[in-house]
């Protein structure tokens, strides 16, 4: 049986009218994870990661990035209808981090506000709910983060890259867009390769369970259906992004999927910032908008364990020129750097219980 | 755990929502409903725009409860771009040196540790040097 697939495409056309990222400005070299876990050998899966401060957790990052995010939409805060934050390091459990953004910004009270969580891709999800509100003319602008405060267990691989920052996307009409969002594709199965209990602390994943069947076979099936789907092929885009574990993932799929390193180095963060979880490939499509020119199409792809990966194609339009130099660039925070050694993470990271 | 008074203060503290004096135009914060420039009512919000420079600082090396996570910190007298002063901690410093007239701008942190695993977290306003 052979099925047409529908890609999800708005009747109203939609697209990215503000952007904003966030990274912490603490910076964890592998080399001193593997220093105090593995006296220095073996390969390491990212030069640093980002970690937070003391005093900042997913509310506060997001609040920042959707801030920049409004400078650049140049729309006040009420006129947003939903303040979405996904996430898998809400500051509660119970109790929305969505509520406390959006007093922030000053969008209350005439809003939805709701949590996401899906693993790594609650950001793309939320963006992917915000253009169909938009796209069904239920709202003219949505706000849409993806932010993560990741943690892995200490010795654990994950420690590596568990890192923290992400972005925020003003999702409205695309005559106001500085990209417009083209289609999105969605790809999920059960797939149980990364985990947390509740009341745990730490994620339990599957090891080399986590490539092939879970991050590879996701991502590659998203990507190559919306390729077919769009009649598109990897030369017709000037950039691409994907979810971003690792510094290899990303590469080894996009060449399975045919793009070049050229068209993925400018979102392809994760060296320099670790894994931002929610807010890996995100955050490296902002990177993207920071330079992109009109015209030119971007393939995203993300992927969150358990597992799915949404693909979207955007187009960039004239309004970028004017718009992203009104915040902070994504480069910019990546490259405000504090580094800090193991003892001082311990501390920072609350990895020290006395009890 | 003040829970009420807390959420009486989140606009001001979450996003540095003052007052606007109608009559002469004054920024006025925190709010107090009434202008200390001219001494009419003004009870207009107006979202400060969360720039400034360091007016005064201390640094505070033995910190009450609640605040030891993030101690030795730096508490400053910001004067903001529209006028009024506003006492808050300096954060994102780093071994920067603070300075009499450091442009700062203002961030929305943690406002406490959470060493409270059952409690609220508070959230507010802290100034950190200008990023570019
Ligand atoms: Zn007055």
């Amino acid at each position: 049986m052979t099925e047409k697939i529908e890609l999800l495409k708005p009747q109203r056309p939609v697209g990215i009218v503000g952007y904003g990222a966030y990274v912490p400005r603490y910076r964890l070299p592998a080399k001193e994870i593997s220093r105090i876990w593995t006296e220095g050998q073996g390969g390491l899966p990212v030069t640093e990661k980002s970690v937070p401060g003391p005093d900042e957790d997913v509310a506060t990052m997001s609040i920042e990035a959707a801030r920049n995010a409004l400078k650049r939409a140049g729309i006040h805060a009420h006129q947003l209808r939903a303040v979405w934050v996904g996430s898998e390091s809400h500051p509660y459990a119970v109790k929305p981090t969505s509520t406390i953004v959006a007093e922030a910004i000053g969008a209350v009270p005439n809003t939805q506000a709701a949590d996401w969580e899906f693993a790594c891709k609650a950001g793309t999800e939320a963006m992917v709910a915000a253009m169909g509100m938009v796209g069904s003319k239920m709202a003219d602008y949505t706000l849409a983060i993806g932010m993560d405060t990741a943690q892995g267990r200490p010795g654990d691989p994950l420690e590596y890259t568990a890192a923290a920052g992400g972005a925020a996307f003003i999702i409205g009409p695309a005559e106001n867009s500085v990209a417009e969002i083209e289609a999105s594709y969605s790809f999920v199965t059960d797939t149980p390769d990364f985990f947390r209990r509740a009341y745990q602390k730490y994620p339990e994943h599957g090891h080399r369970f986590t490539g092939e069947p879970a991050y590879f076979k996701h991502i590659t099936a998203a990507g190559e259906t919306m390729l077919k789907a769009t009649g598109t092929t990897p030369e017709d885009y000037a950039y691409a992004v994907f979810h971003q574990p690792n510094a290899k993932f990303p590469q080894n799929v996009a060449s399975a999927l045919g793009f070049t390193r050229e068209q993925i180095k400018t979102g392809l963060l994760v060296p320099m910032i670790g894994n931002t979880y929610s807010g890996a490939a995100i955050i490296g499509l902002t990177a993207i908008l920071d330079v992109a020119k009109p015209g030119d199409k971007i393939l995203m792809v993300s992927y969150g364990s358990g597992a799915g990966s949404d693909a979207m194609v955007l187009k960039v339009t004239e309004l970028i020129d004017e718009r992203r130099d009104k915040a902070i660039t994504t480069i910019a925070y990546v490259e405000r750097r504090t580094e800090i050694d193991y003892a001082e993470y311990v501390r920072m990271r609350g990895k020290l219980t006395m009890k | 755990m003040d829970i009420p008074r807390h959420w009486r203060l989140r606009k001001q503290r979450y996003g540095l929502v003052g007052e606007v004096c109608e009559s002469c135009n004054a920024k006025v914060f925190p709010p107090r409903d009434i202008c200390p420039e001219c001494g009419k009512e003004a009870k207009t919000l107006y979202t400060f725009s969360g720039h400034g420079e360091v007016y005064s600082y201390t640094t505070v090396f033995d910190a009450p409860a609640g605040f030891d996570e993030t101690a030795p910190y730096t508490v400053a007298m910001i004067k903001l771009d529209e006028g009024p002063l506003v006492t808050a901690q300096l954060t994102d410093l780093e071994n920067r040196k603070v300075e009499i007239g450091m442009p700062v701008e203002m961030v929305t942190r943690k406002l406490r540790n959470a060493t409270d695993e059952r409690g609220l977290l508070v959230y507010g306003y802290k100034f950190r040097p200008v990023m570019n």
